[in-house]
């Protein structure tokens, strides 16, 4: 095996849910995040079916490896890492990144890192905003997780403070979604048509915000139903559904408890920094209202570019940099997918 | 021609290493591990043993073979992946076989665990060429039909079709014995013979699933709750 370079070049993969995504990252500097998307087959059936992800993971897996290639103007035989993502997520997904990454690997005679999902959403601010400050509470919410973290040492300790105790807030975006008539995913149209609504227009309720409840997790299956519900009166009754103001309304309620709840884990941990990532942090509201609260709390706010936040396969390539640049051992050659990887494992 | 060759298609995950000369081939190593489904834990640790077992690097391989099933799907792709990637790598060409052709010789019908009490099953006949297959079956159906088909080409005057191999736990629901046997380098390297002739013919490779993915679309969205009046909205 090479010596491994100040700079080390890393190849990441990416495959938890219906993304496909290869990267490569020369220390903090991007150079290359190929993405292959599955998601137009999955608009049907309302949510990512697993099998239709992992049959196309595989089908653009090699595709997407030369992309990330050709976009970086590097060869394999350059490569000094491989990382992957070996947990959380869907196991048949998985599996076939962690099977190509180890092949990858072995044949380029390189090491090979696993690494978990939710710590390479954090990770890959580095590639934009330089190096983390430590320690740091990261928020991170897509359509598979919504959890508020305390990262002491991104290559080395991460800690939950909470997390869902149901639904993750991009799932209610597409059920939300469904409900109002909006296509999948349902962030981005939500989006797009809270910008014509009011926010303030139904007052739905904002979950896990009681004097008694974790201060840290979150629920948004009670704020989906009733959404639902508020609508089905409306049809019931013969009368339009106000679109816009339903999507204003509930985006709301969800930026709100999220930020809160972040604002609120910075001052009781004595941290001032947060950074947001995954899916939903790509959502306009989120964005606009964490740095109104954070300027208010005093908070330096980070958040990756919009296609940064959401899954792709330069976050894995760039927590991998930092497991070599750490010291942070290699995984076992016995590496294989854990569908419910904990936090506190960032590397698999 | 020194070829490696890799199966996940059945509970026993298969490494090998053969040299093919003039079509002869020779078989220099071979892992065969009952992993059940730690595929993707055990499959390039079983890569980098057997090239050690047979004294050559992955840099001195000429060519890949791998089994695409038909086999559980998540356990198949591993397989198919790794040997796709590890081609790609290395820069040799890649062929993919039946994974059925590859267990078991000669006249045969070969039964391997479909999972859901179901069969893969393919059909071959004395040259060993698969004459019938792959398919999915219950058992049951599959004694049916073959019983069915037997009786036709005895009719016919066709050859019969040979004994069960494969998976033995089968034996009782398909009312036959079935002789053990498993997927083996020298069956993949066999199966492969035509395109390692000329691997630069080799097409594309496509998992054999045999079934479609388990997926319904959703109905009409189910109302969240009874009537009840709207309340909050302000005008």
């Amino acid at each position: 095996m090479r010596a491994l370079a100040d700079e080390p070049l890393v190849l990441g993969f990416e495959t938890s849910c219906d993304e496909t995504g290869v990267g490569l990252v020369r220390g903090r500097t991007l150079l290359a995040d190929a993405l292959a998307t599955s998601v137009d087959e999955h608009e049907r059936f309302g949510g990512v079916v697993p099998e239709i992800a992992s049959r196309a993971h595989l089908e653009a897996m090699v595709p997407t490896v030369h992309r990330a290639l050709a976009d970086a103007g590097v060869s394999a035989s350059d490569v000094d890492a491989v990382a992957v993502t070996s947990g959380p997520g869907l196991t048949g997904a998985l599996l076939v990144g962690v099977a190509a990454a180890k092949a990858y690997a072995l044949a380029l005679d390189v090491p090979l890192y696993g690494v978990n999902h939710l710590a390479a959403h954090v990770a890959v601010d580095e590639l934009q905003h330089g190096r983390l400050a430590e320690p740091s509470i990261a928020l991170l919410v897509s359509g598979g997780h919504s959890s508020l973290l305390l990262v002491p040492d991104l290559a080395r300790e991460v800690t939950s403070l909470g997390r869902t105790v149901d639904d993750a807030a991009g799932e209610a975006f597409d059920k939300v979604a469904r409900v109002l008539g909006l296509p999948f995913p349902g962030g981005p149209p939500i989006d797009r048509a809270a910008r014509e609504g009011d926010p303030d227009a139904i007052a739905f309720p904002r979950g896990m915000t009681g004097p008694r409840d974790a201060p840290f997790d979150f629920s948004f299956s009670g704020l989906k139903t009733a959404v639902a519900r508020w609508v089905e009166a409306r049809q019931r009754a013969g009368e339009p559904v106000p679109v816009a103001d339903v999507a204003a309304s509930f985006q709301e309620a969800v930026a709100d408890v999220l930020t809160a709840k972040a604002v609120r884990a910075c001052r009781e941990h004595g941290v001032d920094h947060l950074v947001l990532g995954g899916g939903v942090a790509a959502n306009s509201r989120l964005r606009a209202l964490a740095e109104e609260r954070c300027a208010a709390a005093g908070l330096v706010l980070r958040v990756p570019s919009p296609r940064l936040c959401t899954d792709n396969g330069a976050m894995v390539a760039a927590l991998g940099s930092r497991l070599v640049a750490a010291g942070v051992a290699p995984s076992s050659p016995d590496l294989g997918a854990d569908s419910s990887l904990p936090i506190d494992v960032v590397r698999g | 021609m020194l070829v490696l060759a890799l199966d996940t298609a059945t509970p026993t995950l298969v490494a090998g290493v053969a040299r093919r000369t003039d079509g002869a081939v020779e078989v220099l190593a071979e892992r065969a591990l009952p992993s059940g489904t730690r595929h993707a834990e055990l499959l390039t640790p079983a890569v980098r043993t057997a090239l050690a077992d047979a004294g050559a690097a992955l840099a001195d391989v000429d060519a890949i073979v791998v089994g695409l099933g038909p086999g559980p799907f998540t356990g198949l792709r591993v397989g198919v992946v790794t040997a796709a990637a590890l081609a790609d790598a290395c820069g040799v060409p890649v062929v993919g076989v039946c994974s059925l052709d590859a267990v078991g010789a000669g006249a045969r019908t070969v039964v391997t665990d479909a999972r859901r009490r179901e069969v893969y099953w393919a059909r071959y006949d004395g040259e060993g060429r698969r004459v019938d297959g792959p398919g999915v079956a219950r058992p049951s159906d599959l004694a049916r039909d073959l019983a069915r088909d037997l009786a036709r080409d005895l009719a016919r005057d066709l050859a019969v079709p040979g004994p069960y191999v494969g998976d033995p736990a089968f034996a009782d629901r398909l009312g036959e014995p079935v002789t053990a046997a498993d997927v083996t380098t020298a069956g993949l390297l066999r199966a492969a013979a035509a395109q390692l002739a000329d691997p630069s013919s080799a097409p594309p490779l496509v998992p054999l699933y045999l079934r479609r993915p388990d997926a319904v679309p959703p109905g009409g969205s189910k109302p969240a709750t009874q009537p009840a009046a709207p309340s909050g909205h302000r005008p």
